[in-house]
């Protein structure tokens, strides 16, 4: 592990930061975690709810197999021990958005074990640093309802059709020492939850939120009492969290106070994190086994499966396109960090087969593909060009039909029409042409008109020679091909 | 047909079928004896229509031609615990007071499916918690026996009191018990039935309120043992909604009742003989033992080492659960609920709960809160679990010398209400013998054996390996042949 | 075993049960002969015993991921003590 030298500079001195994120992942499942009721999000208050999620007297929960097979694919994803013994336990507290009065989670024996992230500060800096991040555990629970509090003047209304929904807990080491490092370790989990597909990562639907762990201490001294700021829901706000934190932290240190171990509310708007309401049972939960329902025993069959059907994960993903497809770092950093980009470049590989090298079709799409998203405000998944039609276009250009100007103007024209490349090519006469006759008549052509400009160059002012390449490539409208048109002119102002 | 409240569940769907009576007629007839027996307190809810319309649904099948159901037109009772849809559901619990259920506990929904019509929603111990039918809230459930001479309302056992009195009363002739700790049994003895608890997770929890899910069982109560097997048989059955649900199909039960004992082993363990067990329980156990043997078994003496363990375990284990399975009533989805002036959402909560759960409740929640509380959890509820394999493993080894255990089913006849509801130890100790099966999670069952010095009924408690039910009706069988039981409470009410 | 009625009205205040002064000094030796009682349960050598799990032998089933309840909301609400706007209602809370 390498040591961060990120430090609160303090009036008496430098402060090390100690980070641990508890993130909150809700799975990807169609109905939840212990009924049939759906988990879609936006639905109407409460018709998402089955007799079970209201705790109705009688009602009895029954384990949903996806929800347990995607968190163990996630745990396999970080190389975590997967626990083929575990079980369910009641967590008790009494709130309005907890029916049961218990949330049915995992304390004594969690599904998933230790594992391990690895993240990049820069992923886009080959040199960056690298630093594993371990994982304690995942575990699967029930997510709360909801609670309203803006809709009446002294009531509070209750939604329970989250509650129920599944969720992993994934707990990390406290092995985080700076807020980038935190950043980059939410950032690089939601990216393998994608991979794996155990969590959508819609951070501002909740799918995906942090408890953030903060202590302070000298450099290499003993760990400082922690706060837990609860629910932050985005990767700025976790950073902008941690950092008030520890800066409040070491304020509070460094005027003789002492930290308190409590929960806290981060404020988007202000910046801040301020205490909850503290209550003085709020730590006794009571945890024990949960009596409805028997331990989760996991046969080899059922892990084998959910082996066999984990995807290429990101790390592996980028260091083939490294090394494999000969990418830049910055390159393979770039297609790798969605799962989205990755799978249309790979559709993408695959139609251009071995017509276009894997390097032209990575640049193109960084490029030229994403400059026009970004132009228009779309994601790759709803991509006005498909990966064929990408390679169609690239082919083109592979094959010297079309110079790397053309193939933008024929982009741009496939954007606005939805055409083919091909056809576009052929409607509007747009082929490049290598016909050395051609070229030269037009060559000879331009050094007449500009004689003087020929004698200049002669005499010396090698930097004409764009010049000459500009006025060709303009009289030819563009479709010569720019080496011949090279060679040609070298040839020809001698 | 004079009396067709004197005739069991076998007596009158043979009955219907042969059409020697009408399913209707056997409904009227225990729709009004259950009408003019209100001094029991044994019914919460009547449900008159219910009966009615399952006993017309009977007699038309009948007069169709059509195969009837396995309990067309016999009306039963059911315990107030199992929710009914459209129908009141409390627990006989003041916090569930006006809950009326949008589904149907899959036992009672197996019933109805058999062809069976429902009497009303019986009284019981609040949330099955106790032993005498004096924590209702709905007031006690006064047993059909008197001691002689004597006026005092005596206990008809707890926690299934309305169904024990019911029974014995002949308002109906059969009716669901539930059984945590000894909650069928018990009854069924105090007041002269037979009930069975069968093995945990034949019959599904779904839809039952729970006391304390590891132990909490369903079972039938009847008159006699062919009676509860044919019950049994309807009741039971794999249900996916209940995690605990034993996936296996459902014996034919009463084709199998057999009462002859040949060949079979009989287990006494020595443990079950307390200090200061009165002589007339101890003479009635050498009776059965007697009676066994005229069947042909053999009998072993074997030993239950942690038995006395047993109770304390439990009543670690059960107010543990029902500490946490009970925090759903809070007012906020269903039920009562209790707002003070001014209060806040967790003074609700409070205000609620103090005001709807009863004393016993609140003494089990309290205890199960205090055993699961932070510093404690280990010394008291893991230990009460491992303490828990240990009677299991006795009981496993004691079955490899026998095929069933008999027991005297409680330690006393019944007694007067409020004999002993000043004392909770005094009342715990009378699931001192049910107690250790339950927490095993093994097939139980009482029957009648005779009568104490007060011509009060006492019960025989026959303890089988799991899912060996049949293995237990038949020991029943041979007991309820040679007891000739046939003592009944003279009708007061 | 003695228990304060300082410790009935903690574990009352856990279990949210409101509980008056008296009713806690009522209380308090009730439970501490209860916990008496039980406690000698502390008797038994456990060593190397595993605590239950499941009473009987069985499997926890896993369900197929196929939504098959949930839109029922007046079966939810029906028993509502208080609700509105398809919603239970509580006090308001401030978090
Ligand atoms: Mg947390
Ligand atoms: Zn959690």
């Amino acid at each position: 592990m390498t040591e961060s030298n990120y430090r609160i500079r303090g009036a008496t001195g430098d402060w090390e930061v100690v980070i641990g994120l508890e993130v909150h992942a809700q799975v990807t499942s169609n109905a939840k975690l212990f009924s049939g009721a759906a988990t879609a999000f936006g639905a109407e208050p409460n018709t998402q709810v089955a007799l079970v999620d209201a705790a109705m007297p009688g009602m009895l929960p029954t384990p949903n197999r996806e929800c347990i097979r995607q968190a163990v694919r996630t745990g396999m994803a970080i190389d975590a021990v997967i626990n083929k013994w575990s079980r369910f336990d009641r967590k008790n507290y009494f709130y309005a958005d907890l029916p049961q009065g218990y949330q049915i989670s995992q304390l004594y024996h969690p599904l998933v074990g230790e594992g391990v992230v690895e993240i990049v500060l820069d992923e886009k800096d080959p040199n960056s640093v690298r630093k594993a991040i371990g994982v304690e555990r995942i575990h699967v629970e029930q997510d709360a309802g909801k609670l309203m509090h803006d809709q009446h003047p002294t009531r509070s209304y209750v939604d329970l059709n989250r509650s129920g929904v599944a969720l992993m807990e994934i707990v990390s080491r406290p092995d985080m020492r700076s807020p980038a490092e935190a950043g980059a370790y939410l950032s690089k989990l939601r990216t393998i939850l994608r991979y794996v597909g155990s969590c959508d990562g819609n951070m501002d639907q909740g799918s995906m939120r942090a408890d953030v762990n903060v202590s302070v201490r000298r450099p290499g001294e003993e760990l400082g009492t922690r706060t837990e700021t609860k629910n932050v829901n985005s990767v700025r706000f976790v950073m902008a969290a941690i950092e008030y934190e520890a800066n409040r932290q070491v304020a509070v240190l460094e005027d003789g106070g002492r930290i308190v171990q409590e929960t806290r509310l981060f404020d988007p708007d202000k910046g801040v994190t301020r205490s909850m309401r503290s209550k003085e049972d709020a730590h006794d939960y009571r945890y024990f086994p949960d009596p409805d329902l028997l331990p989760l025993e996991l046969d080899d069959a059922f892990l084998e499966e959910c082996r066999a059907s984990l995807p290429e994960l990101p790390d592996a993903k980028r260091q083939r396109y490294e090394g494999e497809l000969g990418l830049s770092a910055y390159n393979a950093a770039v297609l790798t960090a969605e799962v989205e980009t990755a799978r249309w470049f790979e559709a993408l590989l695959a139609e251009c087969g071995s017509d276009v090298p894997a390097k032209s079709a990575a640049n193109w799409l960084i490029s030229d593909l994403y400059g026009a998203l970004n132009r228009l405000g779309k994601n790759v998944v709803d991509s006005p060009v498909s990966p064929a039609q990408g390679a169609e276009l690239l082919k083109l250009v592979a094959d010297g039909t079309l110079s790397g100007t053309l193939s933008k103007q024929v982009f741009e024209i496939m954007l606005e029409t939805g055409q083919g490349a091909n056809a576009i090519v052929e409607e509007r006469g747009l082929k490049q042409t290598s016909d050395t006759g051609a070229i030269e008549a037009v060559i000879a052509e331009v050094m007449e008109k500009n004689a003087d400009k020929v004698a200049d160059y002669r005499g010396g002012k090698d930097k004409l020679f764009g010049f000459f390449v500009g006025q060709t490539m303009k009289a030819m409208g563009g479709k010569a091909n720019p080496g011949v048109v090279n060679d040609l002119l070298k040839k020809a102002l001698g | 047909m004079s009396n067709l409240t004197d005739l069991g569940v076998a007596a009158i769907r043979d009955g219907v079928r042969g059409g020697d009576f009408s399913a209707c007629d056997v409904a009227d007839a225990f729709i009004d004896a259950v009408a003019a027996a209100k001094p029991l307190n044994a019914f919460l809810v009547e449900t008159p229509d219910h009966a009615r319309a399952a006993a017309k649904v009977a007699d038309e099948a009948r007069a169709a031609g059509e195969t009837l159901k396995p309990l067309a037109g016999v009306p039963i009772g059911m315990k107030d615990l199992f929710c009914t849809q459209g129908v009141e559901t409390t627990a006989a619990s003041g916090i569930l007071k006006g809950f009326v259920p949008q589904y149907e506990s899959t036992v009672s929904g197996n019933l109805w499916n058999a062809g069976a019509g429902m009497l009303g929603k019986l009284n019981l111990d609040q949330f099955a918690m106790g032993s005498s039918n004096e924590t209702s809230a709905f007031g006690n459930v006064i047993s059909p026996w008197r001691r002689p001479g004597d006026t005092a309302p005596m206990a008809p056992g707890g926690s299934s009191g309305g169904s024990s009195a019911a029974i014995a009363a002949r308002l109906c002739p059969a009716a669901t018990g539930t059984d945590t700790g000894g909650s069928i049994r018990q009854p069924a003895a105090f007041v002269g039935i037979t009930g069975i608890k069968p093995t945990y997770g034949r019959c599904s929890r779904y839809g039952v309120v729970a006391f304390a899910s590891s132990l909490d069982q369903a079972g039938p109560m009847a008159r006699d043992v062919r009676d509860c097997a044919i019950m049994l048989e309807a009741m039971a059955g794999f249900d996916p909604k209940d995690s605990t649900s034993l996936d296996l199909p459902v014996p034919a039960w009463e084709a199998g009742l057999n009462a002859d004992l040949r060949g079979k082993r009989v287990g006494i363990p020595k443990e079950y003989r307390v200090d200061g067990m009165p002589a007339e329980i101890e003479a009635l156990w050498q009776q059965g033992i007697d009676w066994l043997k005229d069947a042909g078994a053999e009998i072993v003496e074997v030993s239950l080492p942690h038995t006395k363990y047993a109770l304390p375990a439990y009543y670690i284990i059960a107010p543990a659960e029902a500490s946490t399975n009970l925090a759903r009533y809070d007012g906020v989805r269903f039920g009562q609920r209790v707002l003070p002036e001014g209060a806040g959402l967790q003074d609700m909560y409070a205000a609620t709960r103090a005001a709807g759960f009863g004393d016993e409740v609140k003494r089990r929640i309290m205890i199960g809160t205090y055993v699961l509380s932070a510093g404690f959890y280990d010394a008291y509820y893991t230990q009460a679990q491992k303490v828990r394999t240990l009677i299991a493993r006795d009981f496993e080894a004691a079955f490899e010398q026998c095929d069933v255990l008999l027991t005297p089913t409680a330690p006393s006849a019944a007694f007067a209400l409020g004999e002993k509801s000043a004392d909770p130890i005094a009342m715990y100790l009378n699931d001192v013998f049910t107690v250790p099966s339950s927490l095993a999670g093994l097939p139980a069952m009482s029957v009648p054996g005779g009568v104490d010095k007060d011509g009060l009924p006492l019960g025989l408690q026959i303890i089988g390996k799991p899912l060996d039910e049949q293995g237990v009706l038949n020991a029943g069988l041979a007991i309820e042949q040679r007891a000739g039981f046939v003592a009944r409470a003279d009708k007061w009410w | 075993m003695s228990v304060e009625p300082a410790t009935v009205k903690r574990v009352a205040g856990l279990a949210r049960i409101a509980i008056t002064d008296a009713e806690a000094e009522k209380l308090a030796p009730e439970l501490g002969n209860i916990l008496g009682w039980i406690e000698q349960l502390g008797e038994v050598d456990t060593h190397g015993v595993e605590p239950m799990t499941a009473v009987i032998p069985n499997h926890l089933r896993l369900r197929d991921d196929v939504v098959t309840d949930g839109d029922v909301r007046d079966r939810v609400l029906a028993n509502a003590p208080q609700g509105e706007h398809g919603f239970f209602t509580v006090p308001k809370v401030i978090e």
